[in-house]
């Protein structure tokens, strides 16, 4: 399997800004790498130079062997790109919006109809395909913006912050179609602020901090940095978090931590560790709504990694 | 790279074609927009009102009806107040990502530019068509239809110029509502200040002066001489041709390089 993306040492600095300290990576074929990280990280200003929008300050960038540089036009026959900002054109319609992409592609003509037509069925906006974009719901332009990046069958797609802003609902949807274009074997760059997106979608996470990839591996080896799993409980009231706190300090396996979730969780040394703290719970007289064995999470694993939580760091990651 | 530059293999048909389909787009957005249609063509008509039955019997126009006279003005104020849409599209492309989304097209770098400024040429010819409509109605008589056809040429002309300096402004302020009226407030002045309503002889000296220096009195002047016969054309059409000419070598150099730096 040959690398379709490889990222080297790339930097880029805006004014006083260094918004890319040294990015490398590398993307095999037909595998759907995350770039995990909070707002400044850096995540889009990679996507950026990738898509050929945004030259280096130093470094090297590849899609499929071409240069993101020196051979940028090759390099947007082949790519596809759905940004942060869902970028189509409120005052078209759906239909409008993927023929313009395709005429723009210089697609023979009933290609670019059948083509607009064949996306608006598979993102189930065959129904809202002649209004106008501005109607939609932010989903819908997600899922518009998924398709436009979709016109020309690229080989490798670039989704930058694909759910940032949508609803619970929403995310869940277009993840499904995020998980049908991969099965499809499209190789996939995805940018995320979210730990359970690129838990769910992505076979390799690349964690970015300060314009860095400061750690990658799938994401069973990135909790595996953390250490084992957790037993964790949650205190039926707030109220009782102090003492179930002592009752699993007593346990004596490690540290209590309290997760920003309510819950108390204690290094877990194997499956006989939760009948022994459900039956010290039990006599302590205290009542849990959940009890049991957990893997860290990504959160774990980032809050490790960087000191600092994914959504905590106030810079935006935006280029002039 | 350069701002010419055209895809590999499709050259420069596909640089047209690229223009074309944007051009297009622009074109349907005006459609979308109802209320920029009505601003493009409510004003100037309430304008024609006022001017030609409010202003009209107070000012001198010497031996051609004010009606007339005025129609010029009102033909090139319409097209510079309409070309200020062509930065505000542009701004609102910039702040959406669309432009981000056509730069990762493999298209010719110049389409985007070129095509929007293109769908507003022919957005300004069919405003400065509907104010011929209206100037008819209220009494304007060309000397010639083919006077007529060369007034709306020039001044389609003029406001494709001045498009290019709001695609400037708004790829220079990058934000719609600053856009709007950054491309805007300085056409008052302009516009205003010149021979487009009245006759420049009635103002101060030194108003004068400014007025004569500006592209907006020669355009008037020589659009005016175009619909009527027997005022003197050559003079004001070669100062306005080189003032079109001037404006669309410099601004859209500047377009274009801004366009690089933002983009």
């Amino acid at each position: 399997m040959s690398d379709a993306v490889v990222v080297e040492e790339l930097v880029k600095t805006f004014g006083k800004t260094k918004a890319l300290d040294g990015v490398s990576f590398s993307l095999p074929e037909g595998t759907v790498l995350g770039l995990l990280g909070p707002n400044g990280a850096g995540k889009t200003t990679t996507v950026r130079v990738l898509a050929t929008l945004l030259a280096p300050d130093s470094g090297r960038a590849s899609v499929l062997g071409l240069d993101a540089v020196k051979q940028a036009e090759q390099v947007r026959r082949v790519i596809g790109l759905a940004g942060q900002y869902a970028a189509v054109d409120e005052k078209l319609t759906g239909m409008e919006n993927l023929r313009l992409v395709g005429r723009l592609y210089h697609l023979p003509k009933a290609e670019v109809l059948s083509r607009a037509d064949a996306l608006l069925e598979r993102f189930e906006l065959t129904q809202a395909a002649n209004r106008v974009v501005k109607t939609y719901s932010g989903g819908m332009r997600r899922r518009l913006d998924l398709a436009a990046s979709l016109v020309n069958r690229p080989k490798v797609l670039f989704l930058d912050e694909p759910t940032t802003g949508l609803d619970p609902r929403s995310r869940l949807a277009l993840w499904e179609v995020i998980e049908d274009l991969v099965r499809d074997g499209t190789t996939l760059l995805l940018t995320t602020q979210y730990l359970e997106e690129a838990d769910r979608l992505a076979d390799r996470i690349a964690v970015v901090d300060g314009g860095r990839v400061i750690a990658e591996g799938t994401s069973d080896e990135l909790k595996d940095k953390v250490g084992g799993s957790v037993l964790v409980a949650r205190p039926s009231s707030p109220d009782d978090a102090d003492t179930v706190a002592s009752v699993l300090a007593a346990l004596k396996t490690g540290e209590v931590k309290r997760l920003a979730t309510g819950e108390l969780a204690v290094p877990a040394t194997g499956i006989a560790l939760v009948a022994k703290a459900a039956r010290a719970l039990t006599t302590a007289g205290l009542e849990v709504s959940e009890l049991g064995l957990r893997r860290p999470t990504l959160d774990d694993v980032f809050l490790t990694l960087t000191g600092h939580l994914a959504e905590s760091s106030d810079v935006e990651d935006e280029t002039p | 790279m350069t701002a010419l530059d055209t895809v590999p293999g499709g050259g420069l048909r596909y640089a047209v074609q690229d223009t074309l389909v944007l051009a297009g787009r622009a074109l349907r957005h005006t459609t979308r927009q109802p209320e920029l249609l009505v601003f493009s063509t409510v004003q100037p008509v309430l304008f024609v009102l006022l001017f030609r039955y409010v202003f009209g019997g107070a000012i001198n126009t010497g031996p051609i009806s004010y009606v007339n006279y005025l129609m010029a003005g009102i033909f090139v104020q319409t097209t510079a107040f309409a070309s200020t849409s062509t930065g505000v599209g542009l701004a609102e492309d910039l702040s959406k990502g669309i432009v981000d989304r056509l730069r990762s097209l493999p298209i010719s770098r110049s389409a985007v530019l070129a095509g929007r400024t293109l769908g507003d040429l022919v957005r300004m010819v069919g405003v400065v068509l509907i104010m011929a409509v209206v100037g008819v109605a209220v009494g304007l008589r060309p000397s010639s239809t083919l006077g007529l056809l060369g007034a709306i040429a020039l001044t389609a002309l003029f406001g494709f110029a001045f498009s290019w300096i709001s695609a400037w402004i708004g790829l220079m302020v990058k934000d719609v509502e600053t856009a709007n009226v950054a491309g805007f407030v300085w056409l008052f002045p302009l516009t205003f200040a010149s021979s487009a309503f009245v006759p420049l002889q009635s103002m101060p000296g030194w108003l004068q002066a400014f007025a004569k220096a500006t592209p907006v009195t020669p355009t008037c002047d020589a659009v005016r001489a175009m619909l009527n016969d027997g005022l003197p054309l050559q003079r004001p059409l070669l100062i306005s041709l080189s003032w079109i000419l001037g404006v669309l070598v410099v601004f859209s150099y500047l377009s274009v390089r801004s366009y690089r730096k933002v983009a």
